[in-house]
């Protein structure tokens, strides 16, 4: 059964802006089905009675208390920046001319 | 295609609401004003050097932890609690997928189908006295994002820029969305509620301590959803008739930045979708963007499957289960609600309606009331705010509360008036020296001498002179026409470079210039 359709994976690729080829589109669809029934495995071991969850660790609240820590530098933080400017990140232009 | 010259067609505001029923929804985000961000220990002041309050969690550095602030935690329950929402008792933060630079994580940090506050309303006043209420969707927590600054291009706009430079000095600072349910049953009224909403929020807000809400640095900004669907003949803009008739698509015009904004903004999104529906067009479902020049709103990017947010529960944050009798507590914190408090502050200091009134608009509530707790009079403070200082301010342009005076200086300096030292306009004097920051209103007296002479060798001395330099007006008073005694306290003020007290001037002739017999009442009130 084919769960993932050509459309689909083509879908994701643009809102991961990952630009693929239409042979590719056919390749990781047939992939990425395959991944999506091992993982639904689970559900033939899960009864009724195992809720689903989002955490592993029977953990709630946990917080700190609001007091400022030490950040970085400017320079630290620009670091492994591709490019800068005036202190700030630079980046391409955000949306194409339309 | 540039977006800023579009000019559409508006229909005029009464023909709108004679064919259409507005529907509203306003999405309001707040800063809240915690120390640190949401998820990291980096501080949160305003206006620091780009890029120094960042850290690897806010800058979405791989492998960095977020760690949830109890304090913006206790912030948003005592918001949800304000708005008489329910608080979940389990809830989780959940990632809002997007590429956007202003974002590094390439995620928001947000609350999706389980927000820690929902189901809630906020009772409104309107001008006219009358109170509409607002149903509250849901609040919730999230994180700001970092501040793009967009370079090149011939507007400075998003549109047409080379590049953009991006400082997260904000990116992560505690965020609270509150949104409403669909406000039905404004009809005509709608910008005016929708502006009264916001304002009403804000005083909440503000009386909870928990942000500066200051709409013009963006501590507190509102998005604003309206649509159109037809009018029923008859029906009344609430009635069970109109609601039956499905909303209409909606536009949603985002970031606008000041009450009177709110309010422009929904009257014109009201004329032009009306002018597109006269017209047979349809609406488009999208963003506007808000020019406060020209009172307009152009279209920014279409909703559209770019905005598929693939929530999924945050898994590097842990749900939250507050426990109900810490919310209990916090429901013991919160202030007496701002509408209430008005009404009894009104009652207490005897003001009339119109009086109040202008204390709220001017925002000098606060200073008024901590005026009268240094020993003023409530009359005599709110002279002293809604005349004298708001007038300094609005010649300033700033805030009354930014003043550079003390409600404690504002009662000393009316003690001083109270007590004879100064007179009226003495006082003013004194204030200005105040607000030059020369010291404590009794320091601007010493050091400017502006201390009311009551030596009465001296006023004596100043009234004897005026009734010498004025024989013709003398006479006149001793004749028996009281009123000419007027130009001689004129005289002896002058003389006297005001430092006198009228009143006394005004007794002490009267007594000389009596006539033997009298039996003019001599009374100074």
């Amino acid at each position: 059964m084919s769960a993932i359709s050509r459309e689909e994976v083509s879908h994701l690729a643009m809102l991961a802006r990952i630009d693929l080829q239409p042979d590719e589109l056919d390749r990781l669809a047939a992939q990425l089905d395959v991944i999506l029934d091992a993982v639904a495995t689970v559900t033939q071991v899960a009864g009724e009675d195992v809720p689903a969850t989002s955490h592993p660790m029977p953990l709630t609240n946990v917080t700190r208390p609001d007091e400022p820590r030490p950040c970085l530098t400017q320079d630290e933080a620009l670091s492994g920046a591709p490019a800068a400017e005036a202190g700030r990140f630079r980046v391409p232009r955000i949306l194409e001319e339309d | 295609m540039t977006v800023t010259d579009t000019t559409e067609a508006v229909l005029a505001y009464d023909d709108v609401v004679a064919a259409y029923d507005p529907v509203l929804g306003l999405e309001v985000h707040v800063e809240l004003n915690t120390a640190t961000k949401m998820f990291c220990g980096c501080p949160t002041g305003f206006g620091a050097e780009p890029n120094t309050q960042v850290c690897p969690v806010c800058l979405g550095l791989p492998g960095a932890l977020p760690v949830l602030n109890a304090r913006g935690l206790e912030s948003a329950i005592r918001i949800g609690l304000a708005l008489n929402c329910e608080i979940a008792s389990w809830c989780r933060f959940a990632r809002k997928n997007y590429f956007y630079p202003d974002m590094p994580k390439n995620f928001q940090t947000s609350q999706y189908d389980e927000p820690i506050a929902s189901n809630g309303f906020l009772d409104v006043e309107l001008d006219d006295g009358s109170t509409f209420r607002v149903e509250i969707e849901r609040a919730h927590m999230e994180e700001d994002t970092g501040k793009s600054t967009h370079v090149g291009g011939s507007t400075g706009r998003i549109h047409g820029a080379d590049y953009s430079l991006v400082d997260y000095n904000r990116a992560g600072i505690p965020l609270i969305e509150i949104v409403t349910k669909p406000v039905e049953g404004a009809g005509e009224r709608a910008p005016e509620i929708a502006r009264a909403y916001v304002s009403a929020l804000r005083d909440l807000l503000r009386a909870l301590g928990v942000s500066d809400v200051r709409m013009e640095q963006g501590s507190l900004r509102c998005d604003a959803n309206l649509s159109l669907r037809a009018k029923v003949p008859g029906a009344a803009p609430g009635s069970a008739q109109q609601r039956a008739v499905p909303l209409g698509t909606r536009s949603e015009t985002k970031n606008v930045n000041s009450l009177r904004s709110v309010e422009r903004a929904v009257r014109y999104e009201m004329t032009r979708h009306a002018a597109r529906l006269a017209a047979g067009l349809t609406i488009v479902q999208e963003t506007r963007h808000w020019h406060e020049d020209t009172g307009i709103t152009t279209s920014g990017r279409e909703k559209s499957d770019a905005e598929d947010y693939r929530y999924f529960p945050e898994p590097d944050l842990v749900p939250m289960s507050p426990d109900p009798a810490w919310v209990d507590e916090l429901r013991g914190t919160l202030p007496e609600p701002p509408p209430q408090r008005r009404r009894r502050l009104q009652t207490e200091w005897g003001f009339a309606d119109l009086e109040m009134r202008d204390l709220v608009n001017a925002g000098a509530v606060e200073l008024v009331e901590a005026t009268v707790a240094a020993g003023a009079a409530p009359a005599a403070a709110r002279k002293w705010w809604s005349g004298e200082l708001a007038r300094r301010a609005n010649a300033d342009g700033v805030e009354l509360a930014a003043m550079p005076v003390t409600p404690a200086q504002v009662a000393a300096l009316q003690g001083l008036v109270d007590a004879g030292t100064l007179t009226d306009s003495l006082a003013r004097q004194v204030l200005e020296g105040v607000l030059a920051g020369e010291g404590e209103p009794a320091d601007v007296v010493e050091s400017r001498g502006l201390k009311v002479v009551s030596d009465d060798g001296a006023l004596g001395a100043a009234v004897d002179q005026a009734i010498a330099d004025n024989p013709d007006v003398a006479d006149k008073v001793r004749s028996g026409k009281v009123a000419a005694v007027g130009a001689l306290v004129g005289a002896v003020m002058k003389q006297m470079r005001g430092q006198a007290d009228a009143a006394k001037v005004k007794a002490l002739l009267t007594e000389r210039l009596a006539p033997a017999d009298s039996t003019t009442d001599v009374s100074t009130s």
